[in-house]
């Protein structure tokens, strides 16, 4: 037995996050905007990337998201190497990405935004007539608000222009999971969000998290990333300068490691041997 | 201090009051109601003008002499919806109509067979527009604003030399001027009512089933009875004419078949994506630039039925076919009754009522033998009103944001 391949080949697949990142570099002419970063989220993880402006943390998020690809690197899918060129293959590997703008129709309801470019039609009809099955939508749509534990959205026959930030964030982060992906990349989710809206807003993140997605999280707010992430990932000028575990450290250090300010230093000594 | 106080008080709640009263009109749903209640004065103060305005004979005058523009505006509003603009709309109706003219009076085409190459012609032309608009990015107003000339000249080259072409007594001149009897008039009102209502009761029996909220029953209940109401005396006004015209008849199917479109279908739900908010209808897989291709191409389409249409009301095609406000009729009227110049919001039953606010104008102008430039100036005050009302609500929903 222990002669087999199958048992080394299971130790891999536990010991391998959900996705991967190895030695990612991109360049834009003589700018280096990420320089051989390695980068791993699991299931069941929220993982915070936090750095300043330009230290390539949109860079990394397209080039998982297959937006905008990258010059070397490998990626991982629970430990088989996967090739994403285009957002399609991203796609195709349960990868969903929830941009800042949220890309929603404010003219449209919350149903029509949800099943956008997915309608769902009446058994019946041909796809020449595409007759929608609105019933149908809604109801999967009540159903799936619910389940994520959304309770701030009653009416789902209404405009997206009406509602708040905090619910249309709910709406465009209900619309990634529609596809049942693994992995959640969410860029800014709390930007100009209130209180009261960002804490629902986390709430639902906390929610992607027990339902086993990995989820990532690009955040300028380290009050939020505190509160809602498992590891932090720091980027500065384009490589990864340090992790942490969030239990067990201090604002000071997470900031310390994005400025730079100790460089060399504490932060540096977390981050794991490579 | 305290008669002040009392004073400003009042005048907060008359304030209130008339807020409250304009923000349920300019509000989208209610949108319709404005332009009936528009409609509803328009008619009165023209009749007050006029005795004649409200009769039978009139009334039904009033409506055949709307059809084009009506149908030209269906097409309009699938463009508007998209958040472009067509404004060769009124031109190609103009060289369909040539088209079609030219093909019955000097080839001896059946009229069945020139009105398809007239409609052919017009999604030729459409598909022209909208290859342009899509591959080379180029806006639709300048794109149109070529074709307004482009398309008129060739009108001018297919009409020759006399510029004028009567059309004989045949099927395309019966358009316009076949009546229903008057008891088939009164049967397609009954089915018209009986499957309105048979829907709406289906719809909301389907929706209990299946647990979701039905919506507020007597609102409902209430549209019903005012819609019914309406058909019944508008079928009460034809009967006492010459009946009810199949030019109607063609127009209401040809906005039902485009509301259905629009409102039940996957790619009416596309345009108005495309419309509201284009580069997310994009990331959402929606091949916009096929959207807006099938647009043009059925914008252009109802152009040239409504240049058919027109064609037959005349008798005849001649230069001035399609031309002078034409085009502005067809664009003004949807934007009167609602529907938004920037997409993604309004509906095709605004072609139609946009159609009947801007007609009663003019006809009760006519009426009255004001001159032209009247006529002008009224038409102009009466779309900057609907613009500002539009604009107004655009601004409240974006402070509400």
């Amino acid at each position: 037995m222990g002669d087999e391949p199958v048992p080394a080949v299971t130790t891999t697949t536990e010991a391998s996050p959900l996705l991967a990142l190895k030695g990612v570099s991109k360049r834009f002419g003589p700018l280096e905007a990420l320089t051989g970063v390695d980068f791993e989220v699991d299931a069941g993880e929220v993982v915070a990337l936090v750095g300043d402006n330009g230290a390539g943390k949109s860079t990394l998020i397209k080039a998982i998201a297959g937006v905008q690809l990258c010059d070397e690197g490998a990626f991982f899918m629970r430990g088989t190497e996967v090739t994403i060129s285009s957002p399609k293959d991203a796609d195709a590997l349960g990868i969903t990405t929830v941009y800042q703008d949220l890309a929603l129709c404010d003219n449209l309801d919350i149903v029509a935004n949800l099943y956008l470019g997915h309608e769902r039609f009446v058994e019946n009809a041909t796809r020449l007539t595409g007759y929608l099955d609105e019933m149908e939508m809604e109801k999967s749509s009540l159903k799936l608000l619910e389940s994520l534990a959304v309770t701030t959205i009653k009416d789902v026959r209404a405009h997206v222009a009406s509602l708040s930030g905090g619910q249309r964030q709910a709406v465009a982060i209900t619309r990634s999971l529609l596809g049942e992906p693994s992995v959640v990349l969410l860029d800014e989710p709390t930007a100009a969000l209130g209180v009261v809206q960002t804490k629902q807003v986390l709430n639902l993140i906390r929610t992607l998290r027990e339902r086993g997605l990995g989820v990532v999280v690009i955040s300028h707010n380290l009050a939020d990333v505190f509160e809602v992430a498992d590891r932090i990932i720091v980027l500065r000028l384009g490589g990864r300068v340090a992790t942490f575990d969030v239990k067990g450290v201090s604002h000071e250090d997470v900031v310390a490691a994005i400025t730079g300010a100790e460089f060399g230093a504490a932060p540096d000594e977390v981050e794991e041997p490579t | 201090m305290s008669e002040k106080e009392q004073d400003t008080q009042v005048s907060g709640g008359v304030g209130g009051t008339l807020r409250r009263l304009g923000r349920v009109l300019t509000e989208g749903r209610a949108g319709s109601l404005l332009v009936i209640l528009m409609i509803a004065a328009i008619w009165i103060f023209f009749q007050i003008m006029n005795a004649n305005f409200l009769s039978p004979a009139n009334l039904t005058n009033l409506m055949l002499q709307n059809v084009a523009v009506a149908t030209i505006s269906i097409g309009v509003v699938l463009i508007l919806l998209l958040g472009e603009i067509d404004l060769s709309v009124g031109s190609v109706s103009g060289l369909c109509a040539a088209v079609m003219a030219v093909l019955i009076v000097n080839h001896n085409t059946s009229p069945m067979l020139a009105m398809l190459a007239a409609l052919a012609t017009g999604a030729a032309i459409g598909l022209f527009t909208g290859f342009m608009i899509t591959r080379f990015r180029i806006p639709s107003f300048v794109i149109t604003l070529a074709g307004l000339l482009l398309w008129e000249g060739l009108q001018l080259y297919v009409l020759g030399a006399t510029g004028t072409v009567n059309l004989p007594n045949n099927l395309v001149t019966k358009l316009t001027s076949t009546f229903f009897s008057p008891l088939a008039g009164w049967i397609i009102a009954v089915l018209a009512i009986v499957c309105m209502c048979g829907l709406a009761f289906l719809g909301r029996a389907r929706r209990r089933r299946a647990g979701l909220p039905a919506g507020p029953m007597r609102a409902q209940a209430i549209r019903l009875v005012l819609i019914g109401a309406a058909m019944i005396a508008a079928i009460v006004v034809f009967n006492k004419d010459r009946g009810l015209p199949l030019a109607v008849v063609i127009v209401v199917g040809l906005a039902l078949v485009f509301v259905y479109i629009t409102e039940q279908t996957r790619f009416g739900r596309h345009i108005f994506a495309v419309g509201g908010n284009a580069e997310a209808a994009r990331r959402a897989g929606i091949r916009i630039d096929r959207v807006r291709i099938i647009v043009f191409v059925l914008g252009s389409t109802l152009a040239a039925g409504g240049g058919i249409l027109a064609a037959s009301r005349l008798l005849a095609v001649n230069q001035s076919s399609g031309g002078s406000d034409l085009l502005l009729m067809a664009i003004a009227g949807p934007v009167i009754a609602g529907t938004s110049l920037f997409g993604g919001r309004g509906s095709v039953w605004s072609a139609l009522l946009g159609a009947l606010v801007i007609g009663s104008i003019a006809n009760g102008m006519d009426l009255m033998s004001l001159s032209a430039s009247v006529k002008f100036m009224v038409t102009g005050g009466v779309l900057i009103l609907a613009v500002t009302l539009e604009a107004a609500t655009r601004l409240r929903r974006q402070t509400e944001d």
